[in-house]
């Protein structure tokens, strides 16, 4: 078989998993081939929208396993193909060079054993960072059931490591994923956070240990093919980013492969709004200050379609508003639907120079919009503003200032003051999560 | 401030050049209606004055503006900006700069510092999408890029990939503005003024190109397909440098095959069956 086949075969097995990106370290070329920007860079991007940035491949999609949900498993009857590690190697640096990539996403099937396939990857990571000496970016996959000290290895020759959760509970996981358990996965995740926290006190104390996952750890949830609740899967996330402290969780909607009797049957739509609520809410609670309890609870267990869940919040809090934009603390100001992280600096900083009326505010980026009627300015509503609850609900509902919203995230003038504690979205982000600001 | 006057400053293009407006219409104590680099080619009634470019008059106006603690850095950046009436814009804003010191950075809500943010927020953003979407092609070990922005942001791009390609001789191309970042044995430098077209990719150099459209091709979820996101992501306007997005090479290339080698199937053509 010659590599392009290969490659489009294990390319397409590649397809479902959403990571791509490639933010979260900084790290300079030092004359060798390649660098890493912390803010991501997306090279291109697919005809589905999105973002390509690293050789996303499975070394191989033979797979031992039968995991329902994917195309890989045992079962399945799909042309397969193997990559040997100098192979991957090659095409890399050759992508690389041109520029079409930022490094390399691997990822595989489980071939003889665990141990084995882990192995092999670790082969290819080395290839390229001791024989090529590439400094770019790379993402590569814990094989759930490998070795601890093969885990370590990974981790000192990739930038960021990730374990699929994939379903978000344990019964799900029983009928869907016979071969896993939940301990097959969250022990590597466990093993992989400690160690990460581990190497940063390390290098704060001895300047020259070698860096573990310098990027982090991220993981994956596969939305609609369980019957699991958002609530729940926003919950098992924010578990995630506390307990593991998780760089991203990403939601992947699920796409049927082959009819199976236990999932939904092929030709369903991918639950793409869901993806999307959930992406917004993952949003909220990085960058916004939000818990998952505000957002959903027992009884209502699922996003409304109709709005997204900042609005939601707002919409079921009247308590909390107007607020005064002159005055109003930043966490409050995140609060407010058509205000953004970017628009609350902004007003941050802009106030200090003199008060603010919503003329300013349009010019700083806050979709006056949806904005108005959550804010006073001067302790003044909008002229003219008549708050009735209709109003406002067509207002939020409306698919055109949620349009809007959009063109200004990608169009806005740039703050150079950021105060840098503060987690600001990499433009990566931004890209993931398309209505982002909200 | 003192009034617009009936009179057009034309200076060299430089950024020197500017900041000697700058300081000429604090000498005369007045603002120009326009300023431009070349002479306008509409014939115009008001009075046309050529600033020359004296360095000494424009690292005093540079030194004052350091001096407030401002950022020299921001004013280089506007200068790279396709924003209309950047010239003048410019020079409103270094006059702010001098009457109310560090505070007219923030002043966010102000038209000129307003324009002037976004313009630069529209050129680095454009730069950081071009990081991305630069693609090389190699000839004889060389890596060439073509770019056509809207900014110059050959500057914006020069450490990067310097930095990311050290130890590579490659150059990369801005056919709009006509300038190119040339590195050469660890050496780079920027040049202006120069044309330049890439020749037709080699046998390797197609392979390449092939491998990377399929890989394009494979990794989208065609269940998901949304055109419209791809296009405000990556806009149209930089396709036509875009390897996966610009398949005329490809195209021109079976039509040669066809018409003179009826014996070449298109697949013995490029593919790389080992690398
Ligand atoms: S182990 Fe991974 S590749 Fe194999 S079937 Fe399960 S999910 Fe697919």
């Amino acid at each position: 078989m010659d590599i392009s086949e290969k490659l489009k075969i294990l390319a397409a097995s590649a397809k479902y998993d959403a990571a791509c990106t490639s933010s979260g370290i900084d790290r300079s070329g030092s004359g060798g081939l390649g660098n890493a920007s912390a803010c991501g860079i997306c090279h291109s991007f697919a005809g589905d929208g999105r973002c390509i940035s690293l050789l996303k491949i499975l070394m191989t999609n033979f797979c031992l396993f039968d995991c329902k949900y994917c195309v890989n498993r045992r079962s399945n009857d799909v042309p397969r193909a193997r990559f040997t590690p100098a192979e991957i190697a090659e095409l890399t640096i050759g992508f690389y060079r041109r520029n079409y990539i930022e490094g390399l996403f691997l990822s595989s099937g489980i071939i003889q054993s665990p141990d084995y396939t882990c192995e092999q990857i670790i082969e290819t990571l080395s290839i390229l960072r001791n024989k090529y000496n590439f400094r770019g970016y790379i993402h590569a996959k814990a094989i759930p059931g490998a070795a601890p000290e093969l885990i370590d290895r990974l981790g000192t020759l990739a930038d960021r490591v990730s374990v699929n959760i994939e379903l978000p509970s344990q019964k799900s996981l029983k009928v869907l994923a016979p071969d896993k358990s939940k301990n097959s996965i969250l022990l590597p995740m466990g093993h992989i956070s400690g160690k990460i926290r581990e190497n940063r006190y390390d290098i704060v104390k001895y300047r020259s240990a070698p860096e573990f996952a310098p990027a982090g750890q991220s993981t994956q949830m596969i939305i609609g093919a369980s019957p699991d609740t958002d609530f729940q899967i926003l919950r098992l996330s924010e578990a995630m980013y506390r307990n593991y402290s998780l760089k991203r969780v990403f939601y992947s909607a699920y796409v049927p492969v082959g009819d199976q009797k236990l999932l939904p049957p092929a030709g369903t739509k991918p639950p793409l709004l869901r993806e999307h609520r959930l992406y917004q809410a993952d949003w909220l609670l990085r960058f916004y200050g939000f818990r998952a309890e505000e957002l959903l609870d027992e009884k209502h267990q699922n996003f409304d379609p109709n709005f997204d869940p900042k609005c939601n919040w707002a919409l079921h809090h009247p308590e909390c508003f107007p607020v005064e934009v002159n005055t109003a603390d930043k966490e409050m100001l995140l609060r407010v639907p058509g205000i953004g992280v970017r628009s609350a600096q902004r007003i941050v900083i802009a106030r200090r120079q003199g008060k603010l009326d919503f003329k300013d505010l349009k010019k700083l980026g806050v979709v006056l919009k949806r904005a108005i009627y959550f804010i006073l300015c001067g302790g003044k509503r909008f002229e003219g503003l008549v708050v009735t609850e209709a109003g406002i609900m067509r207002q939020l509902m409306s698919e055109s200032a949620v349009k809007e919203q959009e063109k200004r995230d990608f169009s806005e003038m740039q703050i150079t003051f950021f105060d840098s504690e503060n987690a600001v979205p990499t433009m990566e982000d931004r890209v993931k999560c398309l209505t982002g600001e909200m | 401030m003192p009034d617009r006057r009936d009179v057009i400053y034309c200076y060299d293009g430089s950024f020197d050049g500017l900041i000697c407006c700058v300081f000429e219409s604090y000498v005369k104590d007045e603002l120009p209606s326009d300023i431009c680099s070349e002479e306008p080619e509409q014939l115009s009634l008001l009075e046309i004055r050529y600033i020359e470019t004296d360095t000494a008059h424009s690292e005093r106006v540079l030194r004052g503006i350091a001096k407030r603690n401002c950022s020299v850095d921001f004013i280089k950046q506007a200068f790279l900006t396709c924003v209309p009436k950047r010239d003048i814009l410019i020079l409103d804003y270094i006059r702010k700069l001098f009457s109310y010191g560090r505070k007219a950075e923030f002043m966010l809500a102000d038209d000129t510092v307003n324009a002037l943010n976004k313009a630069v927020y529209h050129c680095t953003h454009e730069a950081h999408l071009l990081k991305g979407f630069v693609r090389f092609s190699e000839y004889g070990g060389v890596l060439a890029a073509v770019i056509s922005p809207k900014n110059k942001v050959i500057p914006l791009l020069a450490d990067h990939f310097a930095d990311r390609l050290g130890g590579e001789n490659f150059f990369i191309y801005d056919d709009v503005h006509r300038m190119a970042f040339v590195h050469i044995d660890r050496r780079g430098e920027i040049l202006e003024n120069i044309d330049f077209e890439l020749p037709p990719p080699d046998r390797r150099e197609r392979g390449f190109r092939g491998l990377w459209r399929e890989f394009y091709d494979a990794i989208e979820i065609s269940e998901r397909e949304n055109p419209r996101c791809r296009m405000s992501n990556m806009p149209k306007r930089f396709w036509k440098n875009i390897t996966e997005m610009n398949r005329s090479d490809t195209a021109a290339k079976a039509e040669i095959l066809q018409k003179n080698s009826p014996l070449l199937s298109e697949n013995s053509g490029d593919r790389i069956t080992s690398l």
